[in-house]
């Protein structure tokens, strides 16, 4: 029996908002993560999987629940634990040796057989020769690579990664997964159990065996995937591509259910997927392009889009009703197939309705400004509206959608000089 | 998007708004006329001036104060138009410009205030107007350095299809200058305004109270006001003084510079997330119907005016552009000429009166150089030692950090030159040594520059470098080591090399300081330049002033630029 690592019970995280609300960004998330385990986490763009990662390693506090790394709870960042950052967070005035060594600050060792660790594995992960450079004369790759020297250095029992291979580019990417796995598959490092957060599905199923799937607004746990296939994993192969569907399906099935509850959306408003009309016009052509029903995954790829830019045009497009998703494919509704077909000002008025009948902000600005004699409306007043439901941030991100979808659809246009937003006179 | 306030058109009428602002006007008016009539008031060199301790005038006071410093604000901006553009677009003027530039930024300006007011006073004799000028003079040489190195490089950094734009569409001079060249530089241009007013204050405490050739100068004013009450030892009104003085830097905070930041905040040109700037004094004017309505007005006669300037223009430039040319050249050269002949001609005077003095003579500054640069490099780590743990523990703590820059930077505006009386009583009671004492009194005006800066490079350190020491688990010393301090060293030099710039010209005032009859004087270069002032020792004022530039100089090339490298080097975030 594998020995547990680490447990979260109950674990939820708030953020506080103007006017007394807050946020839940982690909601109930109970998840237990035992050795040899290669956890990723998952889940659509401001999900919290990043929150959720540090809350695991100590440098957040959750606001409820229990976090316990080998039955031991207690604040502060966890000992045993290594961490490898998006950004790398290398210190740019030390060298790559330097930086290395600062993981074995305070281990019991001499100077000499700290040197001599620190150089073991800056030679494993590939960057003999570089020791005495600093990070500003590294590639990304390359970078990324003394942050898991810096990381792997201390032997951690469990290292966490949030999202480590994004900031680099596709080959630089894939030559450092496929490496990554090496250490780990054959065990040439001492670390138990990695957990990755990530926005790729498929690099997930590439490198871990377990795949922990989250919702958005809030976070919880939705799925959790074995994924038993032996290493090396070809990513053609029939198994392979079933996962990926699988978890692509309980992404947009989540979605999907999250739409459909037509008057649970009235009563509150519902967050609009931050793309624009012109992203989504162009996705539903091209869907009308390759046929009626495709499947999702195939379509991502296809477009070379990642899951967190994927993800929300799909999202869009099935709050208005032009497509309809189930079990990982994804289909034009009649509405649909009739606005790929329609004339620029056919597509405007269809568009018109579909908001007018889905989106609860745009239905309740155009209600606002109809209200009005002039019809105008300085935008503040519906950011600080919107900033008490979704944070300031996301709140002027939400108004940005809805007044480049209202201008799409004629409905009301924006005055850039003055800040006010008012109706289209027609 | 924007966060401005807005008030609809429709809804705009005549309110308490605008009969706010027409007050506003009238007193600034008529305020104006006032000063400018006793501005022209007679003078004659050894005529004693007085001024009235009558505190019912210390608004007056203010109020002339407040005159010679937006004056020579003007003229600085004036400067910086002019000298940075032509920097920026001429090639063959900018080998010379910029470094003479530079050169002028590390002269103490004080040590010139001898020099420009007697000049001014044989320039309009029997009028006050000339050492009012030279006031105005000082000032504006304390503000209008950094301004136009921010607007030179604001203007040398504008991309290039901007300039490919304003060429396509053949917009002339005067357009490009409003509509692409003050807008790109503006964010940078009201930031440096904004720190060399408040350095201004300085400036003008030690201004408007001089003594020249046996003469002593009292200009009506805040600065002289706190000198009288000093050779009177009248407490009273030095508190007085000091509370009027904040009252203003006060003021002009909140009704110039902040409503400023917060307008030029739409020049913005990146999306970044920070604090969006605002102020109640801009919103009230954005509110007025009457400030509304003579926007419009002078927006429409200065874009007609443009229009029709720029069809002129065209029209001559086609007809005779080539005689227009030549026109130009000739006026440039007979310019340039004009200024080498006058500038070579009081260089050859100025070496003939240094000549007159004795070997030893020449001599004896050197060692007051060398002890003052001993007392300037003291102040600047004595300011260090105490601002690094205050800046960082501000600046790694935004809730603190928000509260306490904008205290910062009235602290720093306020002239330390005023504070001077307390320290000197205190020093006359217990006897201190002026050799040491003056460290202390260089540092009261430069440690504001170390702490601003050293607050803004903690809060520049990135969350995921903090993030990463705590999962190294990096202690305290190992965190200062190791994070804090190479983080923050870029940020300290240019803290350094502001404060120690600062401490030489406070030097001109701190070795030197007054109570009623009693004088502490510390050996040192900026005493030897105060006595000659006031002996009117023209030798020994310009040898002075020589040897003091030269140890600027050098000190910036030999110290502060290489430290400045190695922060480039090895210690930027970028």
């Amino acid at each position: 029996m594998a020995d547990t690592l680490i447990t979260l019970q109950g674990v939820q995280k708030t953020y506080g908002l103007p006017g007394n609300n807050s946020a839940i960004v982690l909601a109930d998330i109970n998840l237990t993560v035992k050795e040899h385990e290669f956890v990723a986490i998952l889940g659509p763009s401001g999900s919290g999987k990043s929150t959720l990662l540090r809350i695991i390693a100590g440098l957040i506090e959750p606001n409820q629940g229990l976090v316990s790394y080998r039955n031991q709870t207690g604040s502060g960042f966890r000992e045993g634990i290594g961490m490898v950052f998006q950004s790398f967070a290398l210190f740019p005035w030390l060298t790559v040796l330097e930086n290395v060594k600062l993981g074995l600050q305070y281990k019991d060792l001499s100077p000499q057989s700290k040197q001599n660790r620190a150089l073991e594995v800056i030679d494993m992960i590939g960057l003999d020769g570089f020791e005495g450079a600093y990070p500003k004369e590294l590639s990304g790759g390359m970078k990324q690579r003394v942050g898991l020297g810096r990381a792997l250095v201390m032997e951690p029992d469990v290292l966490l990664m949030d999202e480590p291979f994004s900031a680099l580019d596709v080959l630089t990417a894939e030559n450092l997964k496929r490496d990554l796995l090496e250490l780990w598959t054959e065990q040439r490092i001492p670390t138990k159990s990695i957990i990755m957060v990530t926005h790729g599905i498929e690099e997930a199923v590439y490198m871990a065996n377990r795949a922990v799937v989250l919702s958005r607004d809030p976070a919880r746990i939705i799925a959790d995937i074995a994924i038993n296939l032996p290493h090396w994993r070809d990513k053609q192969s029939k198994p392979f591509v079933e996962v990926v569907d699988k978890i692509y399906s309980v992404l947009t099935l989540h979605q999907e259910q999250h739409v459909s509850y037509k008057e649970e959306k009235m009563k509150k408003d519902i967050k609009m997927p931050n793309v624009r009309s012109g992203a989504l016009t162009g996705f539903i052509e091209l869907l009308e392009d390759v046929g009626v029903k495709v499947d999702l995954y195939k379509l991502g790829e296809q477009l070379s889009l990642d899951l967190e830019e994927f993800l929300p045009i799909v999202d869009a497009a099935s709050l208005l009703e032009f497509v309809r998703v189930q079990a990982g494919d994804i289909e034009l509704t009649a509405v649909g197939i009739k606005f790929a077909q329609a004339t620029v000002l056919q597509r405007k008025e269809l568009f018109r309705e579909q908001i007018l009948q889905n989106v609860p902000i745009i239905i309740k600005i155009t209600a606002t400004l109809r209200s009005k004699s002039n019809g105008r409306m300085a935008e503040e007043f519906f950011s600080n509206i919107l900033s008490g439901q979704f944070g300031e941030e996301e709140a002027l991100q939400q108004l940005n959608t809805a007044i480049d979808w209202g201008r799409y659809a004629e409905l009301f246009a924006y005055d850039e000089h003055s800040g006010t937003v008012y109706l289209e006179e027609n | 998007m924007q966060q401005v306030l807005v008030q609809e058109q429709s809804k705009r009428r005549f309110g308490l708004v605008d009969i706010f602002v027409l007050l506003f006007a009238f007193g600034l008016l008529s305020f104006l006329l006032t000063f400018g009539k006793d501005m022209r008031a007679p003078f004659f060199p050894g005529q004693t001036m007085q001024l009235d301790l009558n505190q019912a005038l210390l608004p007056y006071y203010a109020g002339r104060s407040l005159v010679r410093m937006f004056l020579a604000y003007g003229l600085a901006l004036l400067f910086t138009f002019v000298y940075a553009r032509v920097a920026a677009y001429r090639p063959q003027a900018r080998l010379v410009m910029l470094p003479m530039l530079d050169i002028l930024q590390s002269i103490p300006v004080l040590g010139f205030l001898s020099v420009s007011v007697t000049g001014l006073i044989r320039l309009f004799p029997g009028s006050i107007i000339g050492p009012e000028l030279a006031a105005i003079f000082a000032i504006f040489t304390g503000q209008a350095w950094n301004m136009t190195f921010s607007f030179y490089y604001s203007l040398s950094s504008i991309p290039k299809e901007f300039n490919e734009v304003a060429a396509m569409t053949r917009i002339s001079a005067w357009e490009r200058f409003a509509k692409l060249e003050v807008p790109y530089g503006m964010i940078g241009l009201v930031w440096n305004s904004m720190m060399s007013f408040g350095g201004g204050w300085f400036f003008l405490a030690a201004s408007e109270a001089i003594t020249v050739l046996g003469t002593n100068i009292r200009l009506p004013g805040l600065g002289s006001y706190m000198a009288t009450a000093i050779t009177q030892g009248n407490m009273q009104a030095i508190y007085a003084s000091i509370f009027t003085m904040i009252g203003v830097i006060l003021l002009v905070d909140q009704l110039f510079w902040r409503p400023l930041v917060a307008w030029s905040q739409k020049y913005k040109l990146e999306q970044s997330e920070g604090e969006a700037a605002e102020s109640w004094f801009l919103n009230l004017l954005r509110k007025s119907l009457l400030v509304g309505q003579i926007n419009k007005l002078t927006a429409k006669q200065v874009n007609n005016a443009a229009t029709r300037f720029r069809r002129a223009q065209v029209g001559i430039n086609k007809s005779r552009s080539t005689y227009r040319a030549n026109a130009q050249r000739v006026v440039t050269w007979g310019l340039i000429l004009g200024l080498l002949y006058v500038a070579g001609k009081y260089v050859v005077v100025g070496i003939n009166l240094v000549l007159q003095l004795k070997g030893s003579e020449l001599l004896t500054p050197l060692g007051y150089g060398t002890l003052t640069f001993l007392r300037v490099l003291c102040s600047t780590a004595l300011a260090t030692l105490w601002t690094v743990p205050v800046g960082v523990a501000i600046g790694l703590n935004p809730k603190m950090a928000r509260l306490a820059q904008p205290v910062v930077q009235i602290a720093a505006s306020f002239p330390a030159n005023m504070i001077f009386p307390f320290v000197t009583l205190l020093y006359l009671n217990f006897q201190v040594n002026m050799g040491v004492g003056s460290i202390p009194l260089m540092m009261l005006g430069t440690q504001w520059y170390i702490l601003f800066n050293v607050i803004a490079g903690a809060s520049a350190i990135p969350n995921d470098l903090k993030e990463a020491s705590l999962v190294l688990g990096l202690r305290n010393l190992d965190k200062w080591k190791k994070l804090i301090l190479p983080s923050i060293f870029p940020f300290l030099v240019t803290g350094w090399v502001t404060a120690s710039g600062g401490a030489w010209n406070a030097s001109i005032v701190a070795e030197i300081v007054s109570w009623q009859s009693h004088s502490l004087v510390a050996p040192g270069l900026g005493s030897y330049i105060t006595l000659a002032t006031s002996e009117g020792n023209w030798a020994k004022i310009i040898w002075g002033i020589v040897i003091m530039a030269l140890f600027v100089v050098l000190t910036n090339r030999l110290v502060w630029r290489k430290l400045y490298a190695v922060a480039q080097e090895k210690y930027s975030l970028g």
